[in-house]
């Protein structure tokens, strides 16, 4: 599928032309984000053309392409850390829940409660590892008694996969991990919020191979809870978690489809090149 | 062509030699800057030390009915002119006060005046020759001695400069200083966060950027003029007050802190930032809740730098009448008081030879302050400094 096929509005959207091939039993095609002819400017430089995309619910969708062809770009356009940004313009619609998320209306705080991010750098709060994961959720009034906030804590940790690991020194620094459990405190600080939609702009492109592991498992287990939207440089990677695959080149969707398909037979001679290695 | 070890070793030589010889310049540079220092410190050490001990004598005091009148008849008179006056003044009020002194007599140990202080120093003096004959023999009865000079430390200015001390300047500098930091401190901490964490990067904030750092290198005493115009002629500020002092030295402490407190904030790394506004903090929870504690150990290290500038600032502080003649300590923010640099400019210019060790030791301790604070904030930085 192509750029003008998403640009249909359908009612239930799909990214394919037939139905979606699913890699698992968690299949589901509600949607979470539309995006409609989304276009950025980096001052006079346009960064992302037109992007047209469908993002489903408790799914992984991997963003593969080249460096510089606008992947972290638009993942931060979807919960508009590219505000932080003096020289950026958008204009286009992300729409999540029936809302445009770049209205006046919208609170960017709002939003950024119902999409939380994990960094490519793993960057905990020089805080310790409970105050890592407490202090989002106290911001934002989830909890307040102690018993509670223990409970949310121990919640997120284990969701996370660090548990077992830092339960018996949960006061100490959680910048005195190993750089993969930093990642997963990074992610069980997300989910603590309990948000709809994840992005994680090149999780594991700081860590080793076994810690890479442990956060792909991670992300496999937590897709039953949260939409998950991934950008990677690790074309294995996006086949072996993604369900969904999205090919960005020069700022352009140059194809989305689900997985299998995107890598056993891809639509675009752009895409086969560079899923085959030929450039990228 | 090949070139052996040899050829290139040749060819290395020269520039060896040139780095040699720039490392011995540099050297010989701080070596001298070091020398210097070194001569300053000796020569105030010199000078200032004997300002620590004062010259006691042990006289008879002879509580008789002249007494009364003048508290000289009480003493012996050969060594009377060598007592200080201002022990000489208290006698009669001592006898008014307890009656059944009258008649008695007591021996004690009581300060000399300066000239005699002076002369067992063996600095230049005015005693007469048998004034020095009088101490001569006192000393060899061990009736005199140089004691620790507590005086300096307790009490405030004086004419006799064997009464003069420090306490009234160094309870003003602090006044001051107190007044300095709270009105420095929350509005240079507070303008940089705006600049650095809120403002846009336009012309303006370009225009106030550049505007806060030609602030700093301003020659102080034009701050000084600033507050004679404004806090005290304009707006009636008290004179001499602290409450003037350290405003006046707040203008002048502002841009230090405001620039240490940027750098401090941009030491932040941004990733900070970002984890933060991606868990769904508003624009001034990073701020209060991530960047301004990471930001709060150079925060302070500049604020303690700032301060110590302050202090030892004086043309600033003369302007605005911070000279006064103070000799009790503890007056309220807006009483006249006088600042540790200030007391050492009075000093200065006394002509009295006693004067001049009381120049010297006041700067010793104004040095001695300084050296705590700058030492303070490099143990804060060292203490707290944080690898990324």
């Amino acid at each position: 599928m192509n750029i003008q096929a998403a640009s249909q509005h359908t009612p239930q959207p799909t990214p394919n032309v037939g139905q979606p091939v699913s890699r698992n039993n968690h299949a589901n095609h509600e949607l979470s984000i539309r995006v409609r002819d989304l276009n950025l400017w980096y001052g006079e430089t346009q960064a992302l053309k037109s992007l047209n995309i469908d993002i489903f619910q408790r799914n992984i969708t991997a963003l593969i392409g080249p460096s510089g062809c606008g992947k972290s770009t638009f993942l931060r356009c979807l919960n508009r850390m590219n505000d932080l940004i003096p020289s950026v313009r958008i204009k286009g619609l992300v729409e999540m829940d029936g809302r445009d998320v770049n209205a006046a209306k919208m609170d960017e705080v709002a939003l950024r409660r119902r999409v939380g991010m994990v960094f490519q750098k793993p960057n905990p709060f020089p805080k310790s590892i409970y105050d890592n994961v407490v202090y989002a959720p106290r911001m934002h009034d989830l909890v307040s008694r102690k018993p509670e906030q223990d409970e949310l804590v121990e919640k997120a940790l284990r969701d996370a996969g660090l548990w077992e690991e830092v339960k018996d020194k949960l006061d100490q620094p959680g910048t005195s991990l190993s750089g993969g459990q930093q990642q997963r405190l990074c992610i069980a600080r997300a989910i603590a919020v309990q948000p709809d939609v994840i992005l994680m702009d090149e999780p594991t492109s700081a860590l080793d191979p076994i810690s890479t592991a442990t956060i792909e498992d991670l992300m496999d287990r937590l897709k039953e809870k949260f939409t998950i939207i991934t950008v990677t440089h690790n074309m294995q990677q996006a086949a072996r978690v993604a369900d969904y695959t999205a090919f960005f080149h020069l700022g352009e969707i140059i194809e989305y489809n689900d997985t299998k398909t995107m890598f056993a037979n891809p639509a675009t001679k752009k895409a086969e090149d560079y899923i085959t290695g030929r450039y990228g | 062509m090949r070139h052996s070890f040899d050829d290139i070793s040749a060819q290395l030589h020269k520039r060896h030699r040139r780095s040699s010889r720039l490392k011995w310049i540099s050297m010989g540079a701080l070596g001298l800057a070091g020398l210097f220092l070194a001569l300053f410190f000796a020569d105030m050490l010199n000078r200032g030390l004997p300002a620590f001990q004062q010259a006691y004598v042990q006289v008879e005091i002879d509580y008789n009915e002249d007494a009364r009148q003048m508290g000289r008849a009480a003493l012996e008179p050969d060594i009377a002119p060598l007592v200080s006056r201002s022990f000489e003044r208290l006698i009669p009020g001592m006898i008014r006060d307890n009656s059944d002194l009258l008649g008695t007599t007591e021996t004690r140990w009581v300060l000399t005046n300066s000239e005699a202080d002076q002369y067992l120093k063996g600095h230049r003096n005015s005693l007469s020759d048998d004034e020095q004959a009088a101490i001569d023999e006192r000393v060899d009865n061990g009736q005199v001695a140089l004691k620790f000079n507590t005086t300096f430390f307790t009490s405030g200015d004086s004419k006799m400069a064997e009464r003069a001390g420090i306490l009234s300047a160094a309870v003003g500098t602090v006044m001051t200083l107190l007044v300095t930091l709270a009105i420095a401190f929350p509005i240079g901490v507070m303008t940089a966060v705006y600049l650095e964490e809120f403002a846009p990067d336009n012309r303006l904030t370009q225009i106030i950027e550049i505007n806060i750092n030609n602030l700093a290198a301003i020659p102080s005493i034009l701050f000084g003029l600033l507050g004679l115009a404004i806090f005290i002629n304009f707006f009636g500020v008290p004179r001499s007050s602290p409450l003037v002092g350290g405003m006046t030295l707040a203008l002048m402490t502002l841009p230090v802190i405001i620039i240490a407190t940027r750098t401090a904030l941009r030491s932040v790394p941004d990733s900070i930032r970002h984890a933060a506004f991606g868990v769904g903090c508003s624009r001034w929870q990073v701020v209060r809740d991530h960047v301004l504690p990471l930001a709060m150990p150079g925060i302070m290290t500049g604020s303690i730098i700032g301060l110590a500038q302050a202090m030892g600032e004086t043309a600033p502080l003369i302007i605005v009448g911070m000279v006064a003649f103070i000799p009790d300590a503890g007056g309220s923010f807006t009483e006249a008081a006088t600042v540790l640099p200030a007391q050492i400019f009075t000093w200065a210019g006394e002509p009295e030879q006693a004067f001049v060790e009381k120049t010297a030791g006041g700067i010793l301790v104004l040095l001695a302050i300084l050296i705590f604070l700058n030492a303070t904030a490099v143990v804060l930085r060292k203490k707290f400094e944080r690898r990324w």
